[in-house]
């Protein structure tokens, strides 16, 4: 519980609220709630920052939007949607969330999800980690021939790059290829064993977006279609994801 | 847009991936899984919670395999997701756990299979912070282990006890 007495103004007007009622259908359900509680009872994050999500619609809904914005709980709530999967009105209250994180100055954001979204901006890799398509290329190619000399079953084995009409185009985490490259190998054994076509793009790669949880809606688009870009330019049938 | 969980489910129903659970008959190295955030409750549903489970049970053994609660589409969240990471909130991150953590412990479990990066390192975190000393490891080393094709240097995150196990080429 907060220690202050909230003090409710007479005709204040949430934007957070009417921002995302326009969003989404039905509006989010967002003045559906029965505050049962149900969300915030099975939340890890309640209680974190002395909030839970149904104190933070409450708060939206009754416009202290001004104090939401103070609050650091919008960094602490993952957006893991099991408040709308247990929610008897499947009241979508990481939205809220989401453009609560969007409307803090970009610069006063979180510097770790700012930083590592700002790193996947440099280049075509869009990679968390700033490896840029050379540095990717390079370990998966030096790997690979190292596993292809050293294991005779393997010596066949592929991890193609850009490889024109393969039926899967594969994202990667970058943790694999900047801090622990034979990581990389359990994967391709197993792809290469059941005879899978496959292939990574040397441009949009990597498997994370934390432009997304910057809540910096122009540039995790960006970050996503360079990635479905190039699974278009490619020919490839199915993105698959490999987390 | 696929997860991969479901070809690996795929392969082995197609008998593309031979894979069986005999290097884990004597051993009874007990396993739980995460079922991450992203793919089950917010992208695929509960089928691929199944997959998951097949795959597992599949490589690790029936007998060896068991569930936290809640789970699947109903299971708690990491805290790993959503950039929490890399917020800088540390402190109220490893608090955030602490609901996954007792879970972890409570099936008794010595490794949970992670396959998001970001299921993986909370966990990894979590395990060591709280003490409960369990594993945590990808789905494709387990697979690959099972396959007997994991060498020596493809087990970062596998612990003592199975460091020696099945080492392809030894």
């Amino acid at each position: 519980m907060s220690d202050e007495v909230v003090k409710l103004g007479s005709k204040k007007k949430s934007r957070f609220m009417d921002e995302v009622m326009q969003l989404l259908p039905e509006g989010g359900n967002l003045n559906l709630c029965l505050t049962c509680g149900a969300c915030s009872s099975g939340c890890p994050a309640t209680g974190l920052a002395g909030m839970d999500p149904r104190k933070f619609l409450r708060m939206a809904a009754l416009g202290l939007d001004d104090e939401i914005l103070k609050s650091d709980w919008p960094w602490m709530c993952t957006m893991c949607q099991r408040c709308i999967y247990v929610c008897p009105m499947k009241i979508d209250i990481p939205q809220l969330i989401y453009n609560v994180r969007g409307s803090r100055p970009r610069d006063e954001r979180p510097k770790g999800i700012l930083g590592s979204c700002d790193m996947a901006l440099r280049n075509d890799s869009c990679s968390a980690m700033g490896a840029s398509p050379e540095d990717f290329t390079f370990v998966v190619e030096d790997v690979l021939e190292e596993y292809q000399e050293a294991q005779p079953d393997f010596k066949d084995m592929q991890a193609p790059i850009d490889k024109k009409g393969a039926y899967f185009f594969l994202n990667q985490n970058s943790r694999e290829p900047v801090t622990e490259p034979d990581e990389l190998v359990p994967l391709w054994k197993i792809l290469h064993l059941v005879g899978a076509d496959w292939t990574y793009g040397s441009k949009g790669w990597a498997g994370e977006n934390y432009c997304m949880f910057l809540a910096d809606n122009e540039n995790w688009e960006h970050i996503t279609r360079t990635a479905a870009k190039q699974a278009d330019d490619l020919g490839c049938k199915i993105f698959l994801n490999t987390e | 847009m696929k997860n991969i969980y479901e070809y690996y489910a795929k392969w082995i129903r197609e008998g593309k991936l031979k894979v069986n659970s005999d290097w884990n008959k004597d051993l009874k190295i007990k396993f739980t899984v995460q079922d991450p955030c992203q793919i089950v409750r917010k992208s695929f549903g509960d089928p691929i919670a199944e997959d998951l489970r097949f795959v597992v049970k599949t490589v690790v053994g029936e007998e060896n395999f068991i569930d936290m609660h809640p789970n699947r589409s109903n299971n708690y969240c990491c805290g790993g997701g959503g950039g929490f990471l890399q917020s800088g909130y540390k402190e109220a991150r490893l608090q955030y756990g602490r609901l996954k953590d007792s879970q972890i412990q409570a099936t008794g479990a010595d490794y949970c299979i992670a396959g998001c990066h970001n299921c993986h390192a909370q966990i990894h975190e979590l395990s060591e912070h709280y003490g409960g000393g369990y594993g945590v490891v990808h789905l494709w080393t387990i697979i690959c282990l099972a396959l007997g094709i994991l060498g020596e240097n493809e087990r970062e995150y596998l612990r003592e006890d199975l460091k020696e196990i099945a080492v392809y080429g030894a």
